[in-house]
């Protein structure tokens, strides 16, 4: 690296000999006429001198001011100053120099490759846009010598495309088709339209053009529906953390609980309550939100466990009732949250490794902590799957579904099982709480918005099937996303009722149905 | 005597790769009394559940008379004259014996016809007669929900004989019967058929000897067997699968 | 055969019962005659008590007509608020069209909010809503064309019980959200409001008060009467039968499905029966009115009172309501966990509702 830098430096310092000595020559043009002062602009910006961008900035903010002798001053707030040279001097006398559209657009262009050069990498990367905005033939030799000593992969990318615009407009047919494969190669809608641009200027090469044209064409749709899809399974996977307890109360217990939701909630604000209560801990502060799945978990679990131990076996086989009470108990927990945390929103951070975004080929853009969150409930997924399969709780929890009399008959304890069950279920809906406190609001009605989608999952997919549970999710939520372009969110939201009632009648029972005796009940 | 018969030719019934009803063929004459028997899992309640609507067959045809039974739904061929009693009697708790006899009696199903319903006094008396054979008189005004599981037996047999269907299916009648109330309901089972149709499925064969009909051997979804109940008892093949444990 | 056999105690309690409705309908009549008092008199009734009170009667029809469907048809919808708030719609579109030229834009035909969005020209759904008997029409049509789509594709699939539930929550949180779309031309987010007369009758004038306070409690008397006289007909006990047994129905040679489906419809206008005269009462309809917390209230209202008994529903509907508007001024914040604590008194303790504590004969079953 250090090497490199030497090498830079060694290449730079001619040009920067050479443009001292111009710079103070081509300073006059600027006091001139409005043609001249453009071509001195223009030229400025070419030269690479580190006092240009001052002078040039100046120019464009009315900074610049012209004595009637012709000479410069530079006014800086209250403080003017000779140009050039730095002494103090007196404004009296002088006028700002008056400048035109023409030369305003040649200020931007040359303030914009001046930057191509500045030490800070935002900046750099304002001038590539800029640049590569302004499309001009003299930009190409200082593109050239910025891409030389540019480390930064993104600056480079686009200070090519830059490149490659610009000798677009001016160089040779050679060069020409360079940058035309050059800008086909890439996958931006900007590099487009200067091809299109190009186009009627150039008739010869409107055959390469065009095939650049289609290339980025194709490489937009695929970027399109890659990021389309993404979108789509990410809000599947929102879908799937919500519904995935519903499954297991619903679907598997046959228990309809309206207070999921709430309990998706509780686990949103245990997070919160998790990140304040370790905020002052330096040595757990980061690891907050990872900490609050097991502490939701619990929460919602214990809640769960409660309401089906004091209230929900009361009323077992009596699903209506059921759907009642629970809807009672939903409407006291958001109340009891609603008092205890206020009414507004509250704010969960998110840990600096499920910021940003990551950019995949083809600029496909997807934001970390969606896709945290699309990991993250497929691990959810595979442990409830792992829970009901593998352990002893999964196996006296199946046989209590499938057959309550014999099960207690073998000296299954079903009341414990029902209890645990119930917990179970509640306890994932208060984890999916956690992962919505990344990407949503986290406010008392915050269950509530899950609710109905979190059901239509579960009877789309089929009830008692986590399969259909996760491929319910999945479908809807990149069907919701598919749709939404062309219907906006609210229809979409809209056709998607409406397509899973005409569905259920094709197929009751869902995508995955049980069929036979089983499905009789 | 009404003239139609039920025919069940080829009929297949797969649950998820499960044959319940495996090339099943079957008829029965109009006015005949059949028994149908055989072990747990032979298809007896799938073979009701086609004929009434309620599954629909993967392959073959079932017909009453000239209809296709097949595309109809339960409520069509409840309507066409088919009558069934659940193994597990379900009448309606709320509503009193004649209220019960009342709806199932032959009578328009629509809406508008039930609104502008009016209880002729021949109906009564038809209610009232229906009720008395199976003796209910007594109890005709009680809800339902409160009468002995015989007796709510003998409801359904009363709302399916008010119905006056051309075929009964009757699904287990005498379960968890008495002796005198299943020889009670023997007799009522020979007095029916004859005017119409009647299918019995059963597991007590001392009722099905009391019956001393045609009987059906099903297995695995088809025809074992079929013949009087001297016949069926000397199959080798049904003492192999049935009798002989 | 069966009032023939009625004992006599017991056409004594019935005589009882009806001279105690009979009673509390003239005592509801009276209201608006004793608000004309003077203010100092010790019968006056003031402004306040008139208003709430035909806003509950409005409430009351739209219990009664959940319980037909709930609590006689089985089918519990939690979307009944939707069929309610379409009514209210129809009668807003009515009432917004008699305000022609009076608007804030003084646009002579568009309503405010559509000059405000740039509408040209009325949208064709909206054309006719300024006859009173179209509109009228359309109160009832509207929620029962509703009614009869969602309700043939449900019953048909044999959607019943808690899925049923679901899936009219579901259609009445997308109305929702299709009615606070500004572009759906029903005003969206502020719905309708500033309303100025109805049939001649300039809208919140003590007079005015009094004649839609009359019109909803001759709606409720007569759609009272209209329910009790159908649950008692042959069709009312098939109702029972679906909702207990309804597989049983079917073998019987019932179709099931057009049963509920008479009962769903007809239980839909009438809750848009008891929107549109809600509407002009409370001077506003918006899509709030779609949300599924209204619907889910309505259902309590219902299983407070008893449901199964049409006095129930009506009962509860008053009930409930005069707790919460006392309870929402007097402590707001109890509101909600009173609300979800009748839920779960009342599934609990008291199945059969306020009316199971008067002993009263309830044809149903607990479930």
């Amino acid at each position: 690296m250090p090497r490199l830098l030497v090498l830079l430096l060694l290449l730079l310092a001619p040009l920067q000999a050479r443009g001292q000595e111009a710079f103070e020559a081509l300073l006059p043009g600027l006091a001139g006429g409005f043609a001249q002062q453009a071509q001195t602009v223009e030229r400025l910006g070419t030269l690479g001198d580190p006092r240009a961008a001052a002078v040039l900035r100046a120019l464009s903010d009315g900074r610049l001011l012209k004595r009637p002798d012709g000479t410069l001053l530079l006014r800086d707030g209250e403080r003017v100053t000779e140009f050039p040279g730095g002494a103090a001097a007196d404004a009296a006398g002088a006028e700002p120099v008056r400048i035109n559209n023409r030369v305003r657009a040649a200020l931007r262009g040359a303030l914009g490759r001046l930057s191509l050069l500045s030490p800070d990498a935002a900046e750099r990367m304002a001038a590539a846009e800029a640049v590569f905005r302004s499309r001009a033939a003299e930009n190409i030799p200082l593109l050239e010598a910025a891409l030389a000593r540019e480390s930064v992969a993104a600056i480079r990318a686009r200070m090519e495309l830059a490149l490659a615009a610009s000798r677009l407009a001016a160089g040779q047919d050679d060069a020409k088709r360079a940058a035309i494969s050059a800008l086909g190669a890439s996958s931006s809608t900007e590099a487009r339209a200067v091809l299109l641009e190009a186009r009627a200027g150039n008739p010869a090469l409107g055959a390469e053009i065009e095939a650049a044209v289609a290339a980025i064409d194709r490489r937009l749709e695929i970027r399109r529906a890659a990021e389309t899809l993404f979108q789509g399974l990410s809000l599947g996977s929102v879908l799937l953390l919500a519904a995935l307890g519903l499954a297991v109360t619903f679907g598997v217990m046959g228990v309809i609980n309206m207070a999921h939701g709430e309990f998706v909630m509780l686990g949103a604000y245990t997070t919160f309550v998790m990140q304040e209560a370790l905020r002052d801990i330096p040595a757990l502060a980061p690891w907050s939100l990872p900490l609050a799945v097991p502490a939701a978990f619990l929460v919602a679990a214990a809640c769960g466990a409660a309401m089906e131990r004091g209230l929900i076996r009361h009323l077992y086989g009596r699903p209506l009732e059921t759907l009642l009470l629970t809807f009672g108990v939903g409407m006291m927990i958001q109340q009891a949250v609603r008092l205890g945390f206020g009414a507004q929103n509250r704010e969960v951070t998110s840990p600096p490794w499920m910021q940003g975004t990551l950019e995949l080929p083809f600029g496909v853009m997807v934001t970390q902590n969606r896709l945290w969150i699309l990991v993250f409930s497929l691990v959810v997924l595979l442990l409830t799957v792992a829970a009901i399969r593998l352990t002893r709780f999964g196996l006296e929890m199946r046989a209590v579904t499938q057959n309550r009399r014999i099960a207690s008959a073998m000296g299954i304890r079903t009341g414990r099982v029902d209890a645990l069950t119930f917990a179970f279920g509640s306890g994932i809906a208060g984890i999916a709480g956690v992962a919505l406190s990344q990407i949503d609001n986290v406010s008392p009605n915050l269950g509530t918005s899950y609710i109905i989608d979190s059901f239509m999952v579960v009877v789309f997919g089929g009830v008692g099937s986590l399969a259909g549970t996760l491929v319910g999710a999945m479908t809807l939520g990149v069907v919701n996303k598919v749709l939404e372009p062309y219907a906006g969110v609210v229809l979409a939201k809209v056709f998607v009722l409406v397509a899973i009632m005409l569905f259920i009648q094709r197929r009751p029972r869902g995508l995955f149905a049980l069929k036979g005796r089983a499905a009789e009940q | 005597m009404k003239g139609r018969a039920l025919y069940l030719d080829g009929v297949s019934v797969v649950f998820d790769g499960f044959r319940a009803l495996n090339n099943l063929s079957l008829i029965v004459e109009p006015g005949e009394l059949r028994a149908v028997i055989g072990p747990n899992g032979a298809g007896k309640t799938t073979m009701m559940d086609v004929i009434t609507g309620k599954t629909r067959p993967t392959a073959g045809t079932v017909r009453f008379g000239e209809t296709d039974l097949t595309r109809m739904d339960e409520a069509s061929i409840a309507t066409l004259g088919i009558g069934r009693k659940f193994q597990k009697p379900t009448v309606f708790d709320d509503l009193t014996v004649f209220e019960n006899v009342e709806l199932a009696l032959k009578a328009p199903r629509g809406p508008i016809a039930c609104i502008r319903w009016h209880l002729s006094g021949e109906a009564a008396d038809r209610i009232g007669q229906v009720i008395a054979e199976v003796g209910l008189t007594d109890r005709a005004h009680d809800p339902a929900g409160i009468l002995s599981h015989g007796q709510r037996q003998w409801l359904e047999i009363a709302m399916l004989l008010a119905q006056d269907p051309e075929l009964l299916l009757v699904d287990e009648p005498v379960a968890g019967m008495t002796d005198a109330e299943t020889e009670h309901t023997a007799a009522m089972l020979v007095s029916i058929a004859g005017t119409r149709s009647v299918v019995v499925v059963e597991h007590d064969l001392e009722f099905v000897r009391a019956l001393g009909r045609r009987v059906t051997v099903l297995h695995e979804g088809s025809v074992l067997s079929e013949g009087s109940i001297d016949h069926v008892q000397n199959d080798p093949r049904v003492i192999e699968v049935y009798l002989g444990r | 055969m069966s009032a023939t056999l009625a004992d006599p105690a017991d056409s004594r309690a019935r005589l009882g019962f009806r001279a105690g409705l009979a009673g509390a309908v003239l005592l509801l009549a009276a209201l608006p005659a004793l608000n004309t008092l003077p203010a100092d008199h010790a019968l006056h009734v003031s402004d306040f008590i008139v208003s709430v009170t035909g806003k509950w009667i409005c409430y009351a029809i739209l219990a009664l007509s959940l319980d037909l469907a709930w609590g006689y048809a089985g089918i519990l919808s939690l979307g009944h608020g939707a069929f309610f708030a379409l009514g209210g719609y129809a009668m807003g579109m009515h009432l917004m069209r008699l305000i022609g030229p009076r608007g804030a834009y003084g646009h002579p035909v568009l309503p405010d909010f559509m000059v405000f969005l740039g509408y040209t020209d009325l949208p064709w759904f909206w054309r006719g809503f300024e006859h009173f008997p179209y509109a009228m029409l359309m109160v009832l049509l509207v929620p029962g064309a509703l009614a009869l789509v969602v309700g043939f594709l449900a019953f048909r699939s044999r959607i019943t019980g808690v899925y049923l539930s679901i899936l009219t929550q579901a259609m009445t949180y997308a109305l929702m959200l299709a009615f606070f779309r500004n572009d759906m031309g029903f005003g969206g987010n502020n719905g309708f409001t500033d309303f100025k007369e109805l049939l001649g009758m300039p809208l919140g004038t003590p007079g005015a008060r009094a004649a839609l306070f009359y019109a909803s409690l001759i709606a409720l008397v007569a759609s009272f009467l209209v329910c009790s006289a159908l649950t008692r007909t042959k069709y009312g006990r098939v109702l029972t039968a679906i909702r207990d047994a309804e597989s049983r129905a079917r073998f019987l040679g019932y179709d099931t499905t057009r049963h509920k489906l008479f009962a769903f419809v007809l239980s839909a206008m009438l809750a848009g029966l008891a929107g549109a005269l809600y509407v002009p009462q409370v001077g506003i309809i918006n899509p709030g009115e779609f949300s599924p917390g209204n619907s889910i209230e309505a259902v309590i209202w219902v299983a407070v009172g008893g449901r199964g008994t049409l006095v129930g529903a009506v009962l509860g509907a008053f009930s409930v309501n005069a707790l919460k508007t006392w309870l929402t001024s007097a402590a707001p914040d109890l509101w909600l966990f009173v609300l979800g604590g009748l839920f779960v008194a009342v599934t609990l303790l008291l199945p059969r509702g306020l009316i199971g504590l008067f002993g009263g004969r309830r044809k149903g079953r607990d479930a």
